[in-house]
């Protein structure tokens, strides 16, 4: 490939061959309501851990759906599943349980195999 | 010696489960904490001894409670219940009396008229078999309403009836086989001798008019005395085994033991304690509203008790506390819920035989959790001393009308106070002890306690039932926690508050968290009087209905919850209101979406009815300036 002077920044890379969707499979299993997803961003909006950090429940179902579990799996954790984002988002996601499932699947350490 | 080999299924069976009820009794006795072991002790042979009993005769065996709620179910129970305690009895009597001598087996009593087949011919002696009789026919009736009850559950008016497993049918069978199989034993024998009231004798001089009555009376007391073993030797492994936990369930909570939140003997017991009577699952709004059937606290506590994976049954439930209320053998199934939320997933059930049919111990075990902390990103706070505490909670800031009308309530009675979230604050812990992760609420509880403490306060009002219930329950703040509505009725009380009256008419939705969870019923109730007219609805105080929009579930979809709180909201606004109050504001947010009367907090009621003293009007604080649409 010629050298066009320009590249893509690391951070936008999407690397499926590295990516591990095997948790968002599992909560698509258990709460379907998962892909009702517009990714409009209500949930962070109102988020009271996001009021102090930059915790984005948003951000999180996006690398959940494209498999980037890393910062999930660091960052799930800080939720307090106070239950606003549920009472908010306009497409009726269930997201209490969307975390809650996110939780127990990196704690029971699920991988490809599934 | 008056002996027969059909005695024998019914001497095993009962040997059996007297050894049994021993065994199991010492053994919960020996697993209760050694706190609770000193209550029962002190309870036993102390004053709750004979409120125990009086609660045996009333519960066990009238069934008073259900009686209440449902006649004709009620007088199934009781008639099987009592019907069966009288016949032993005074059939025990009998054989003392009328029998070759006194003190006798109990296999004597119970095939009295066997061994005595000439008794009962005249005088006192027929008087008494009549009494027998009337017992037996007594029981039949019982018996007839609980097996037409197995097919049409409605004619016992009960809208569902519980779904049994294989050996629950054995054990029901063989339940059913006694009373009919006792009958026809008594009415060949009568028959033969010609002897026997107005319903053996009857009956068996019909029978024996065509029938060789000697000879067909000997298998029927056979089938009688088998069936009498079969039900005991398999009461420990049905639901049968409620009869004798019942009795040690009632004498543990007269002594003072309750649930908590921790694992042990007696959740265990209160387990065992459930009869499956299903009228937890008419009083469930999962089952009339959302139609979902299998997940009512019968089914749990059945679950658990047939070591099974109950964890979606445990998550699937409003926890709105409306089972508790109307359980007839006072089992508190929120409480057992929320430790099975607790409680770690297992991936395949016990299923050993031995397991299986001779239930250990319901052991939980907790839930592994990584030993960090996960909150520690909260940054301390320096609270300013205070006397009053306004703490939100997440929910008001979603319905900030709520929290814009406590300020200007709290602005004008002139109390000292400091809004301790105005900016958004963190989570009370509830909603995270609700999904079983409590170490991570008990963080939150640290973390709120210290910035409470710091502040100094004598008092800490909050809007939100949620915060409210944990607030009171699990932050041992060793100061006065009161709900908004107890404040303002306060307020009112010392007259800091001036009113107008409203002329609406209100009807009042009590918050599960608030009525039943902390059991607030009379305050908010006492403030809407104040300030506007007062409707009842048919479902008031205890017996509220839940918005649906808890944080209790959490497995419910989007359309079942606004099924159930268009429901919900239906019935509320049967008498055409002006304005749906309530006192949560999940609750208020859920109803708004679900009916067209406006709902409005308590907190807004009393705001817009507010009378601001005219020295005081002109206050710069920007939140009484704000003037919220409250009312059309």
């Amino acid at each position: 490939m010629g050298d066009f002077g320009f590249s893509l920044l690391k951070e936008r890379h999407i690397d499926y061959d590295a990516n591990d969707k095997s948790i968002a499979e599992y909560i698509y299993d258990r709460e379907p309501s998962f892909r009702l997803c517009i990714e409009c961003g209500c949930c962070s909006a109102t988020c009271t851990t996001g009021n102090f950090t930059r915790f984005s429940l948003r951000e999180l179902q996006i690398l959940l759906k494209r498999g980037e579990n890393d910062a999930v799996r660091e960052n799930i954790m800080k939720c307090m599943l106070c239950g606003k984002c549920t009472l908010v988002c306009p497409r009726g996601v269930n997201t209490r349980n969307v975390v809650m499932l996110a939780r127990e699947a990196f704690q029971k350490g699920l991988t490809y195999a599934i | 010696m008056q002996f027969d080999p059909f005695v024998i299924p019914f001497n095993i069976g009962l040997n059996f489960i007297l050894i049994y009820a021993v065994v199991r009794s010492v053994r919960w006795f020996m697993d209760l904490s050694r706190a609770d072991k000193l209550r029962l002790q002190r309870g036993f042979f102390g004053k709750s001894f004979g409120q125990s009993l009086k609660e045996i005769f009333l519960e066990s065996l009238i069934h008073r409670k259900i009686l209440k709620t449902n006649f004709r179910l009620g007088y199934m129970h009781m008639s099987l219940a009592f019907g069966w305690f009288l016949l032993i009895f005074f059939g025990t009597l009998e054989t003392d009396i009328f029998g070759i001598r006194h003190l006798n087996a109990p296999y004597k009593a119970i095939f009295f008229r066997f061994f005595n087949p000439d008794h009962g011919r005249a005088g006192f002696e027929a008087a008494y078999s009549f009494l027998m009789d009337f017992l037996l026919a007594f029981i039949l009736s019982g018996l007839l309403l609980a097996v037409i009850k197995r097919f049409s559950s409605r004619v016992v008016g009960m809208k569902k009836t519980t779904r049994l497993k294989t050996i629950d049918k054995v054990a029901l069978i063989s339940l059913w086989l006694i009373f009919p199989s006792r009958l026809l034993a008594e009415s060949f024998t009568s028959g033969a001798y010609g002897t026997g009231s107005f319903l053996t004798g009857s009956l068996g001089s019909l029978l024996a008019s065509f029938l060789p009555a000697k000879e067909m009376a000997y298998p029927f007391w056979w089938l009688y005395s088998l069936s009498l073993g079969t039900f005991f030797i398999l009461l420990p492994v049905t639901r049968y085994m409620h009869i004798p936990t019942e009795l040690f369930l009632i004498f543990a909570r007269n002594s003072g033991i309750r649930t908590g939140d921790q694992v042990g003997a007696f959740s265990e017991i209160q387990t065992y304690a459930c009869s499956s009577c299903g009228i937890c699952i008419d009083a469930c709004q999962l089952n009339f509203s959302a139609g979902i059937t299998n997940i009512q606290s019968a089914y749990l506590l059945k679950g658990i008790r047939n070591h099974e994976n109950v964890s979606e049954i445990a998550y699937n439930c409003l926890m709105c506390g409306r089972c508790d209320e109307k359980c007839p053998v006072g089992i508190e199934l929120t409480p057992i819920r929320m430790i099975r939320r607790r409680a770690e997933v297992r991936e395949d059930p016990y299923k050993s035989i031995w397991k299986r049919y001779f239930p250990d111990t319901l052991k939980i075990i907790p839930f592994k959790q990584a030993n960090r902390q996960v909150y520690s990103w909260l940054s301390e706070t320096e609270p300013a001393t205070t006397d009053v505490i306004y703490f939100a909670g997440c929910m008001t800031h979603l319905t900030p009308a709520i929290k814009n009308s406590m300020v200007k309530i709290l602005e004008t009675s002139g109390v000292k106070y400091n809004f301790i979230d105005r900016d958004g604050g963190v989570c009370c812990g509830r909603p995270l002890m609700l999904a079983g992760q409590d170490k991570e609420a008990r963080e939150l509880i640290n973390f709120n306690a210290q910035t409470i403490r710091k502040s100094g306060a004598k008092t800490l009002v909050t809007s939100c039932p949620i915060c409210f219930k944990v607030f009171k329950e699990s932050y041992y703040l060793g100061i006065e926690v009161l709900h908004h509505s107890q404040f303002i009725k306060q307020l009112i009380d010392e007259e800091s508050l001036k009113l107008n009256f409203l002329r609406k008419k209100v009807t009042f939705h009590t918050p599960c968290e608030l009525g039943r969870g902390s059991g607030v019923y009379e305050e908010p109730r006492e403030v809407l009087k104040y300030v506007a007219r007062l409707q009842n609805t048919d479902y008031d105080d205890a017996n509220s209905l839940c918005c649906g929009g808890s944080l209790g579930n959490m497995k419910i979809n989007n359309q079942k919850k606004n099924k159930i709180a268009r429901d919900a909201a239906f019935e509320l606004t049967k008498c055409n209101p002006d304005i749906l109050a309530t006192a949560c504001p999940l609750c208020k947010k859920t109803f708004s979406a679900a009916t067209n009367t406006k709902v409005a907090d308590i907190a807004e009621l009393v705001a817009e009815a507010l009378i601001i003293p005219q020295s005081e009007k002109n206050i710069s604080d920007t939140h009484l300036k704000i003037k919220e649409p409250v009312i059309i």
